[in-house]
């Protein structure tokens, strides 16, 4: 199991030394650049000209790179030059990371406690109307882009019924106490019940717009591999035990059919930072996705290398979780 | 149309007494309209306590639908089950959910062809014995292992206790066999139905299997129906075979009875296909012609007759019977045959697996 953590520790070192150098040659590649969004209408070719060099954009690209590891791994990434202005990039994603872990796991959450029961109950009465309905149900969920849903969400809930608020992740000026930024959890920690509901009504909205896609797949996953699992053997070895139905459910039928839903719950967490860009700018809500997304509207290189390789260095521990608890709930691969 | 129902043949070695399953016109249907097929059809047979019955045919034939039908194992939809089965005095087939499972495992028990596949993959092999006897026993978690480890010693499995840590793809195919027909007898059930559970093993395995399954059944009394296809395990095992062909039932006789004088053309052809150890090299082996895909439907005369060399124009015009047949070895045989073959004994009875202990 260690060797197995070793390997593939190095082997996520090698993919962000890779992610690092093409996302390096490709942020340099893009039309308008630093200069020009640092010096915006005033820029004269003269002190566009000053700015490249004192910046060392005139040195060839792999120079610049090697500036930029040998800096990057002494845990400096630049300072932002966009919104941010000032503030070193990393410290601007730490800030940021709270907002964005608590809405994905909410979101995670939703989908997992609603696809797993459904996308079970939907095997078993396969072809039913429970299952027809919740299969379209869920091919709309794929269907539909997460900002569509998003802005109907918002539009829906907050701006014609006013149940719950549009944007942002706490009503400004509540009173709340910030320990972990996890608006949910502060509020839970340190007893300001107010503030923990409020924070969970900023967070309902845009957890339910960034839980569509997972939901979907999850629940389509899950329900495949029910009726794949059902007509096994070893499932009609179980009922010629006698055994009751909660035994058969829960050790023959789940413990194997959730073995392909472990596999894309890792990959759906990729999904999730995709969609939380969408969502977090949608409703305002102050986290990585709303970041980086501001990120590229001003191109704020440093914020931007940071958050991406940040971003690709999560999903690339999350998938090495995912691997571990493979190995914890499937013995075969376990013992290989 | 449906087959009378027959009266027993003959109470089983240790006694005369109440049949323990009593199989009477016995039909499964797959589908339904046009599209229906017959997979078993107007079966009846009956097994005593501590008898050993044989259901013998080949693939389609529908032995194991019938094994799946009377222990309630059918695949909920898209069949439908007529007939009665009883055990014990109580009809299986119209019984509650709930009351069928509670005997399940601990008055019938099954164990099946594949033992890896029959095995779940991701719990222990402990568990997985265990949980029966838990279920039925009523034993903690820790006295169901223990009780779990002793019915592996008992099935031959060296080391039981690290073996109850381990999981199926762990263990050998003999050993998983083995380890099915623990869960199989745990509760000690009054009948024990194998579907060709020695299929997927290796000849050396299978042999130490059959004497296995042999032992424990004489041991406990357990009464045991033999489904396969291989006439080797029927010489070695079965007080009575039962002959299916096309879901229905064309002979009955006690072995040696059908062995010396088998009296159905596809039994004899049966016979005549398993190759024999003092024939001279080269010989070629003689199958049963044709396949199943041959069939006439019964309705039109004998399923059989296209492919059977003693058909003659009868057995294309009207549906045999099953019906006693005395004029042959044996005491309460039953055929059903409008030219069956003369009674000219096949010189020997494989002993393979009698040898096998």
């Amino acid at each position: 199991m260690l060797r197995f953590i070793v390997r593939r520790s190095l082997q996520a070192l090698l993919a962000l030394f890779v992610l690092s150098v093409l996302l390096f040659a490709w942020l340099r590649s893009l039309p308008g650049g630093v200069v020009s969004a640092l010096l915006g209408e005033r820029g004269t070719p003269e002190n566009a000209a000053a700015l490249r060099s004192a910046l060392g954009l005139d040195d060839p690209l792999y120079v610049q790179y090697w500036r930029f590891l040998q800096r990057a791994l002494r845990g400096d990434f630049g300072v932002s030059n966009g919104v941010f202005r000032g503030e070193p990039a990393l410290d601007v994603f730490f800030q940021r990371l709270p907002a964005t872990v608590e809405l994905s796991i909410f979101a995670m959450i939703l989908a997992l406690t609603l696809a797993i029961p459904l996308g079970y109950v939907a095997a078993r009465r396969r072809g039913g109307p429970l299952d027809t309905g919740s299969v379209v149900f869920s091919l709309v969920g794929v269907a539909v882009p997460v900002f569509f849903l998003a802005y109907v969400l918002k539009y829906v809930f907050a701006v014609q019924l006013g149940w719950l608020p549009p944007s942002g992740r706490q009503t400004v000026g509540i009173n709340a106490t910030h320990i972990t930024n996890m608006y949910v959890l502060d509020g839970i920690l340190t007893r300001e019940w107010d503030a923990a509901w409020d924070a969970f009504k900023h967070l309902l909205l845009p957890a339910l717009a960034l839980a569509s896609i997972p939901f979907a797949i999850i629940f389509r996953i899950t329900r495949a591999a029910v009726i794949d699992v059902m007509e096994e053997d070893y499932v009609r070895t179980a009922r010629a035990k006698g055994l009751t139905p909660r035994v058969i459910r829960v050790r023959h039928i789940m413990r194997n059919a959730l073995i392909p839903v472990v596999t894309v719950v890792g990959l759906q967490i990729g999904a999730l930072l995709a969609g939380a860009v969408l969502t977090e700018k949608v409703f305002a809500f102050q986290g990585i996705g709303q970041a980086l997304a501001i990120g590229f509207e001003r191109r704020d290189y440093p914020v931007l290398q940071v958050l991406i390789m940040m971003a690709a260095l999560i999903y690339i521990l999350v998938n090495l979780l995912v691997d571990i608890a493979y190995a914890v709930i499937d013995p075969r691969v376990r013992t290989k | 149309m449906t087959a009378q129902p027959i009266t027993s043949p003959r109470p089983a070695a240790d006694g005369a007494g109440e049949a323990l399953l009593s199989v009477r016109d016995l039909t499964v249907t797959f589908g339904r309209g046009r599209k229906a097929f017959r997979a078993v059809d107007g079966v009846d047979f009956d097994v005593y306590p501590g008898q050993t019955v044989g259901l013998v045919g080949e693939s389609g034939c529908g032995k194991s639908v019938t094994s799946l039908a009377i222990m309630g194992l059918l695949p909920g939809r898209g069949n439908t089950v007529g007939g009665r089965v009883t055990f014990a005095g109580e009809d299986l087939l119209s019984m509650p959910a709930d009351q069928l499972r509670d005997r399940r495992g601990r008055d019938v028990a099954m164990i099946f062809q594949d033992p890896l596949s029959s095995l779940n993959p991701v719990v222990p092999l402990g568990v997985q014995v265990a949980e029966v006897i838990e279920r039925h026993k009523g034993r903690n978690r820790s006295d169901a292992q223990q009780e779990a480890a002793a019915m592996l010693k008992k099935v031959g499995i060296p080391d039981p206790d690290r073996r109850l840590k381990e999981y199926p793809h762990q263990l050998s195919g003999g050993m998983r066999q083995r380890a099915l027909i623990a869960m199989a007898l745990a509760c000690e059930p009054r009948l024990l139905i194998a579907d060709e559970p020695t299929t997927a093993l290796d000849v050396t395995i299978q042999a130490q299997i059959l004497a296995l399954l042999k032992e424990l059944v004489s041991e406990s009394g357990t009464a045991l129906i033999m489904i396969t296809h291989d006439l080797g395990v029927v010489a070695g095992l079965c007080d009575e075979v039962n002959v299916l062909y096309a879901g229905r039932i064309v002979e009955r006789a006690q072995r040696h009875d059908l062995f010396a004088t088998p009296r159905h053309p596809y039994t004899g052809g049966l016979l005549a296909s398993i190759p024999r150890l003092h024939e001279e090299r080269g010989r070629r082996l003689t199958p049963v012609p044709g396949s199943v895909s041959d069939n006439i439907p019964w309705e039109q005369g004998c399923a059989f007759a296209p492919r059977c060399a003693n058909a003659v124009d009868v057995c294309r015009q009207q549906t045999p019977t099953l019906v006693p047949d005395r004029d042959a070895v044996g005491d309460d045989r039953l055929l059903r045959c409008h030219n069956p073959l003369t009674a000219n004994p096949v010189d020997d009875t494989p002993t393979v697996e009698e040898d096998a202990r």
